[in-house]
C-alpha cells in the first residue's frame, strides 16, 4: 500500500486509468456476449442495476464515514488506535469493526486506503477485511443450515485465521521494505 | 468576531474533509462499477446447479474445489449458506462446504482488480492467496473440532 503523499496525484491518475481500463474490458465483454446471448446480457445488466440499488445506502455511509474520518481522525489518533502503537486493542478494534461493518467488501476499500494513509497498520486492514466474513445479522441463517456448534467453532477459527493472516501480511511487508533498503 | 472567524474556518474544514472524501471515492468509482457489472454476469451465468455439478465425492479434491469455487464466486454471504446447505443435502462433504463458504467472503477473485488498484497489488495478492490457504485450514480445523465434540 502506498502512503507517500508526494506522488498522490500521480497515483490517483494511475488508479483512474486502471479503473477505466478495467471498466472498458468489462463493457467489451458485455458487448461480445450480447451478440451470442442477448437475453442473458439484459438479465445481467438488470442484476447489476439491482446490486447498485442495494449498495447505494452503504456507498453513502462509506462516503460520510470517509468525510468524518478526514475531519475528526487526525493521523495521530488513527496511529494511536489502529497504528503500530495500538497493540492488542488495535487488533480487537479491527476485528470488531470488521464484524460490524455492512455491505459488500469492495465499497470499504477507499475508506481503508484513507485510514492506512493516516497510519492504520497493514495487518489491521487485512484483519478488518477477513472479519467481514462474520456477519451477525446473517448468523441465524447460518445456524439454520449448519447448526449452532458449527457456527461458533467456525467463527472462532475465522477470527484466529484473520489475526494470523494480518501478522503474516505485515511480516511480508517488512521483508519487502528491508529488501528494498538493502538494494 | 474571532468566534465568527473560527466558525468559518470550521465550516471550511468540514467542506474540505467531505470534498476530499468524495474525490478519494470518485477515483474508485470506475473500478467498482466494473466489479458490479462482473457480479451481474456472475449472478446470471453461474447457477447453484452448475456449482453442485462440479463436486466429485473425493474428500481432498472436493475441499480444494470448495475453496476454488468459493474464491471465484461472489455475492451476499447468505447465498453461500443456501448453496452450502443444498450441497450438504446432495452429499457433498462438510469439509468442502465449509471451505466453500469460508472462501466465498474472504477470497475475492472478482473484486481483486478493485482491491489491487485501491489497496495495492502486493497487498491484494498476498491477502487473497493467504485467505485461500486459510479457507482450507479453517475448514479442516472446524470440521475436526466439531466431530471431536459431537
Amino acid at each position: 500500500m502506498k502512503s507517500d503523499k508526494k506522488d498522490k496525484t500521480g497515483q490517483r491518475n494511475k488508479n483512474l486509468y486502471y479503473g477505466f481500463s478495467f471498466l472498458g474490458v468489462v463493457i467489451i465483454l458485455y458487448i461480445v456476449l450480447f451478440f451470442f446471448d442477448s437475453e442473458n446480457i439484459y438479465l445481467s445488466l438488470y442484476a447489476s442495476l439491482q446490486i447498485i440499488i442495494q449498495i447505494l445506502p452503504v456507498l453513502v455511509l462509506v462516503i460520510l464515514l470517509m468525510g468524518a474520518v478526514n475531519y475528526f481522525l487526525k493521523p495521530r489518533i488513527v496511529s494511536k488506535h489502529l497504528g503500530k502503537e495500538s497493540g492488542i486493542k488495535g487488533w480487537l478494534l479491527a476485528i470488531s469493526i470488521g464484524i460490524l461493518s455492512h455491505g459488500p467488501i469492495y465499497v470499504w476499500y477507499p475508506l481503508l486506503k484513507d485510514l492506512h494513509n493516516q497510519g492504520m497498520r497493514t495487518g489491521l486492514v487485512a484483519v478488518f477485511l477477513y472479519n467481514r466474513a462474520i456477519k451477525i445479522p446473517l448468523l441465524p441463517v447460518m445456524i439454520f443450515y449448519f447448526g449452532i456448534g458449527f457456527v461458533i467453532i467456525l467463527m472462532i477459527y475465522m477470527i484466529i485465521a484473520s489475526v494470523v493472516e494480518g501478522i503474516i501480511i505485515e511480516a511480508v511487508e517488512h521483508k519487502t521494505v528491508a529488501r528494498r533498503k538493502d538494494a | 468576531m474571532a468566534d465568527k472567524k473560527i466558525n468559518m474556518t470550521n465550516k471550511e474544514t468540514i467542506a474540505a474533509s467531505f470534498s476530499k472524501a468524495l474525490k478519494s471515492f470518485g477515483v474508485s468509482v470506475p473500478i467498482l462499477l466494473g466489479v458490479v457489472l462482473l457480479l451481474g454476469l456472475f449472478k446470471i451465468y453461474i447457477t447453484p446447479e452448475l456449482i453442485s455439478s462440479i463436486f466429485t465425492g473425493n474428500l481432498f479434491r472436493d475441499t480444494l474445489l470448495g475453496s476454488i469455487i468459493g474464491s471465484v464466486s461472489a455475492g451476499n454471504p447468505i447465498t453461500s449458506y443456501i448453496i452450502g446447505g443444498e450441497l450438504l443435502k446432495e452429499g457433498v462433504s462438510l469439509f468442502a462446504v465449509t471451505a466453500f463458504i469460508a472462501a466465498w467472503v474472504t477470497v475475492g477473485v472478482i473484486q481483486l482488480p478493485a482491491e489491487a488498484s485501491i489497496l495495492g497489488k502486493r497487498f491484494a495478492l498476498t491477502r487473497n492467496a493467504l485467505s485461500f490457504i486459510f479457507s482450507i485450514l479453517v475448514a479442516l480445523a472446524t470440521v475436526v473440532t466439531l466431530r471431536f465434540f459431537t
